[in-house]
């Protein structure tokens, strides 16, 4: 049973998001404020946080690098539509994925499971558990990325899109491609996400500014893995 | 007829005036005054000239003895001709049949004959004056008489002298009077015209200033102001121009405000709606699950509400859309994409594809544009035709080049349906605009054409509409595939 953080400042909203998402099987901890989410992290230990980026009090961009700096958790933002700086800070503040009030409980849910999906490995067997590009080792079955033996903590998004690229060296995906993969978003997504994701994937690997050696832009289709 | 444009200028009208008036009043003083002054030389020069004849005749006359000789005759005619030495008399002296001249073979042409026969036939002096060769002299004729001592009458002596004179002095006087005219009506000339640039500017810098001014408004320079200068007929209408932009850019502030007064109106009730809406959304999937287990009445009232909840949310998304596009805050999110494949996803996405048939390049038509507003307009024109128009639809996408060599692509998508009155043919892109006046609640929001039109017009590309001559409307939306260029592709 998935357990959600709620962090979410309007009451209605709150409990009409907390009835339906328990009534699709999950364990919510529903909290109204920023504090009392950060609060709740260590004690509850969810699976997965949708969180409200306009909260009274400590924002919920605030809120999302606080749980980053010390945590991998899943991040689903619910943000206005056309807020449309708050989205890009919030992708690059390390959220994994975003949904646009109002929204559906089935929507919700979706993108829910879509996230928790992406922290589960995925080894058939006919990839080799443990790959070694350059200085980067990626273990499919343990999910752990280390560069030259510093194990890099990666958010889910940030991880299961390291694994696509991963998969096949030198392939060039589009954005499009990416969003289906990854987010399992529509063909017409935001492809924002991407590039934000691509954007925290580069720093996290230390790559440097310009002239990334692993993650690289194809100008004009998308981006490939380049195995060194 | 009209005047050639050069001519109708206010410039050259005022010069050609200014000259016209210089030049008449300089002429006629000039032509006056020569006359004037000409006639009063040439009759002071004639009366001098006949009394200093008839004076010397009179005393050189006495000296004479009558009947006279040829010789005497010679000494005569020279002594009055010395007398007037100065002058250049030249001098005829006529007795019975005796000639005598001052100048030995002067022929005397200037002496006509009606002067001679004047002379002989009364005993009066008889002057003339002959222009030849365009020197003008004077003759005088004389007759000398005896004064009768008894009876009072006068008796010709037979005695007759002529005189002539040229009268150079006289002539090059006049030459001096035309030419004094002629050097003063020039410089006239030149001033005239030099005070018609001069006024012609005065007018014409104001009327080209206004000229500028009325030009920059109308391209929407509201804040355009003339600098007011003098206090004349001129600078009034720069003062009321300058009055009437104010007036004007007021009222335009004033709507704009009350625009924008509006528009945050619309944006905020939306924003407003939205809270609510979303603890509605939230639940209206437990209203549809729970629905099926209540009693009919509850049943049906509960899935309304569900029902609605979703149109209403679609609504508020949509005007916030409008909201964004009005406040200017709609930004394109670009990226390459594969317009044929995009089509296609939009289809599927939506189960369309079966009900659509699609007409698309064979070989990748590749872009630079939004892929989420590319899906919308899609969406809302296929939508839109299977929703008012009758199947099949069509959907068909090809690509063009325009004139300036830019790559479009141009989606058509065309119903088989009855078409669009002419009369709605211009308004099927405002917003809740609906084809009869009934408002016949339909799947959209009535803003779905008018978000179209501006996402269309957000990529800098056209959108137009027209019924199709077999039957049916036809949406034809050109989209610029490489008008932004990756400004960001290095990121």
């Amino acid at each position: 049973m998935p357990r959600v953080l709620l962090i979410e400042d309007d009451r209605a909203v709150r409990e009409g998001v907390e009835l339906a998402l328990r009534r699709q099987g999950h364990d919510v901890a529903a909290v109204e404020t920023g504090e009392d989410g950060l609060a709740r992290l260590r004690s509850f230990r969810p699976d997965v946080v949708v969180l409200d980026l306009m909260l009274p009090g400590m924002t919920g961009l605030e809120v999302c690098r606080r749980i980053r700096a010390t945590d991998q958790v899943p991040i689903l933002m619910a943000t206005a539509r056309g807020d449309d700086v708050d989205v890009i800070v919030g992708l690059e503040a390390g959220a994994d994925d975003y949904v646009v009030k109002p929204v559906q409980a089935r929507v919700l849910e979706a993108r829910i499971r879509a996230v928790l999906r992406r922290v589960v490995g995925t080894t058939d067997g006919s990839v080799p558990r443990v790959e070694v590009h350059g200085d980067l080792t990626v273990d499919r079955a343990g999910l752990t990325v280390t560069h030259r033996g510093e194990p890099i903590p990666l958010a889910p998004s940030e991880l299961r899109l390291l694994l696509v690229l991963s998969a096949s060296p030198g392939q060039v995906f589009s954005r499009q491609q990416l969003l289906e993969s990854v987010w399992e978003h529509s063909y017409h997504g935001d492809s924002r996400l991407v590039d934000a994701c691509v954007k925290r994937l580069r720093t996290k690997m230390g790559e440097p500014a310009g002239q990334p050696r692993y993650v690289q832009t194809v100008r004009g289709f998308g981006y490939r893995f380049q195995a060194q | 007829m009209k005047a050639p444009p050069l001519l109708r200028g206010l410039r050259i009208r005022l010069v050609v005036a200014f000259a016209l008036v210089a030049a008449v009043s300089a002429l006629t003083t000039g032509a006056l005054t020569y006359r004037e002054a000409r006639t009063g030389v040439l009759q002071q020069s004639q009366d001098t000239v006949v009394k200093q004849f008839r004076d010397h005749v009179n005393t050189l006359a006495l000296t004479v003895r009558f009947p006279l000789d040829q010789e005497s005759l010679d000494t005569f005619a020279g002594d009055v001709a010395r007398a007037g030495r100065s002058q250049s008399w030249r001098v005829l002296a006529a007795f019975g049949p005796l000639r005598s001249t001052s100048t030995p073979g002067d022929s005397f042409r200037d002496l006509t004959p009606r002067m001679r026969e004047a002379v002989h036939k009364r005993p009066a002096t008889v002057f003339q004056r002959v222009v030849r060769g365009g020197h003008s002299s004077l003759v005088v004729g004389l007759p000398v008489t005896f004064a009768a001592a008894r009876d009072g009458r006068v008796r010709a002596s037979g005695l007759e002298v002529f005189l002539i004179v040229p009268q150079t002095n006289e002539q090059a006087y006049a030459d001096a009077l035309v030419t004094a005219v002629e050097r003063a009506t020039v410089p006239a000339l030149v001033l005239a015209v030099l005070l018609a640039l001069l006024a012609a500017r005065g007018v014409l810098r104001p009327v080209r200033e206004l000229r500028r001014a009325a030009r920059d408004m109308a391209r929407g320079n509201l804040d355009t102001r003339l600098r007011v200068n003098g206090s004349d007929e001129l600078a009034d209408l720069s003062r009321t121009f300058n009055e009437t932009a104010a007036a004007l850019a007021e009222s335009m502030a004033e709507l704009r405000r009350m625009e924008a007064r509006a528009r945050r109106f619309a944006a905020d009730v939306s924003h407003e709606l939205r809270t609510p809406l979303a603890a509605m959304s939230a639940v209206t999937d437990v209203l549809d699950e729970d629905a099926a287990g209540l009693d009919g009445d509850t049943a049906t009232a509960v899935r309304l509400i569900s029902e609605e909840t979703v149109k209403l949310a679609r609504l508020v998304d949509d005007l916030m859309e409008i909201s964004r596009f009005d406040a200017g805050a709609a930004s394109l999110h670009l990226d390459e994409v594969d317009l044929g494949e995009s089509v296609r996803r939009t289809l599927s996405s939506r189960a369309w594809q079966d009900s659509v048939e699609t007409e698309l390049p064979e070989v990748p038509l590749r872009g630079r544009l939004d892929p989420r507003r590319l899906d919308v307009v899609v969406a809302n024109l296929v939508g839109n035709a299977l929703r008012h128009g009758a199947r099949p639809v069509r959907l068909r996408l090809t690509a063009e080049e325009s004139a300036d060599g830019e790559r479009w692509a141009v989606l058509e998508v065309s119903d088989s349906g009855s078409g669009i009155p002419a009369d709605v043919l211009p308004h099927v892109f405002e917003r809740f605009f609906k084809a009869d006046n009934a408002r016949v609640r339909t799947e959209g929001s009535g803003l779905g054409l008018a978000i179209t039109a501006e996402n269309v017009h957000l990529h800098g590309g056209t959108v137009r509409v027209a019924n199709r001559p077999g039957g049916g409307a036809v949406f034809t939306v050109g989209l610029p595939l490489w008008a932004h260029r990756s400004e960001e592709a290095s990121s």
